[in-house]
């Protein structure tokens, strides 16, 4: 049988023009196991060479806040409700196993052993490698976020229409 | 299985997962010269599918992996040469 025959520079044109370009992750859960599935392909893509934006809505947000940030407005209501959903990227609990933060502590300190990089530690990877953090300006409105409470790495603050604007020419887009 | 390639620098990420070895060998490669093989440490298996479809994606040339065990564990080496900046 004959073996194709491979010309190393029309492979390579090949590749560049099929070559993903731009990944979108809309992180829409607050649970750390999500959280690091997104982290995990976001920084992988990164350092694939691919164009990453993350969109942080709703629990997902508490990711980009600052570690036991509240709510600042004034109403009671979002005030309440501020102070019961507490942000932080190392705050976060597991989705399964949680036991009342018993759990997540066991699995932290086992990726610790295993130099496993944490949430915040995959963050600034994250951003080291030009990753991309849009804070959903809706979820902002709705739990009472204001910018001063986030984190400095977020990018820009925006809606549905910018995350559609990326992810329309985006080869990869994933809801987490 | 014997690899001719004398690797010009090496990077240990024994012990560490995916993501880590591909983001590590990724930052290391843009300190790395055109036309130098970097030679990859890993304990993580599924760095033989990762490190060829790192090179796939990023147009760099997968020379080879080579594996050995060491104690209990697998140690596996991967040479990457890099072609384009």
């Amino acid at each position: 049988m004959p073996s194709p025959e491979v010309v190393p520079e029309t492979v390579l044109s090949n590749l560049q023009e099929t070559k993903p370009e731009s990944v979108t992750i809309v992180c829409l859960s607050g649970d750390m196991d999500k959280a690091m599935a997104a982290f995990i392909i976001a920084t992988g893509a990164a350092s694939m060479g691919m164009r990453v934006t993350m969109f942080f809505t709703f629990w997902g947000l508490n990711m980009l806040r600052r570690k036991g940030s509240t709510s600042n407005v004034k109403d009671w209501l979002r005030h309440l409700f501020g102070l019961l959903n507490r942000g932080g990227a190392d705050t976060l609990p597991l989705s399964k196993f949680h036991f009342l933060g018993a759990g997540t502590a066991m699995m932290k300190k086992v990726m610790k052993q295993n130099k496993m990089p944490g949430i915040p530690e995959l963050m600034d990877i994250a951003q080291d490698l030009g990753v991309r953090f849009i804070a959903c300006t809706t979820t902002m409105g709705l739990l009472g976020i204001t910018k001063d409470t986030l984190i400095e790495s977020v990018d820009q603050y925006a809606g549905v229409a910018t995350y559609l604007a990326e992810a329309k020419n985006g080869s990869v887009n994933l809801f987490i | 299985m014997s690899v001719p390639f004398q690797a010009d620098e090496q990077l240990d990420t024994l012990g560490m997962f995916c993501p880590m070895p591909i983001i590590m060998t990724s930052k290391k490669f843009k300190q790395l010269e055109i036309g130098k093989v970097l030679e990859v440490l890993s304990d993580d298996e599924g760095i033989k599918q990762d490190m060829p479809a790192w090179c796939k994606t990023t147009g760099q040339e997968f020379i080879g992996l080579e594996e050995k065990e060491d104690g209990l564990r697998m140690i596996f080496k991967t040479f990457v040469r890099k072609i384009k900046a």
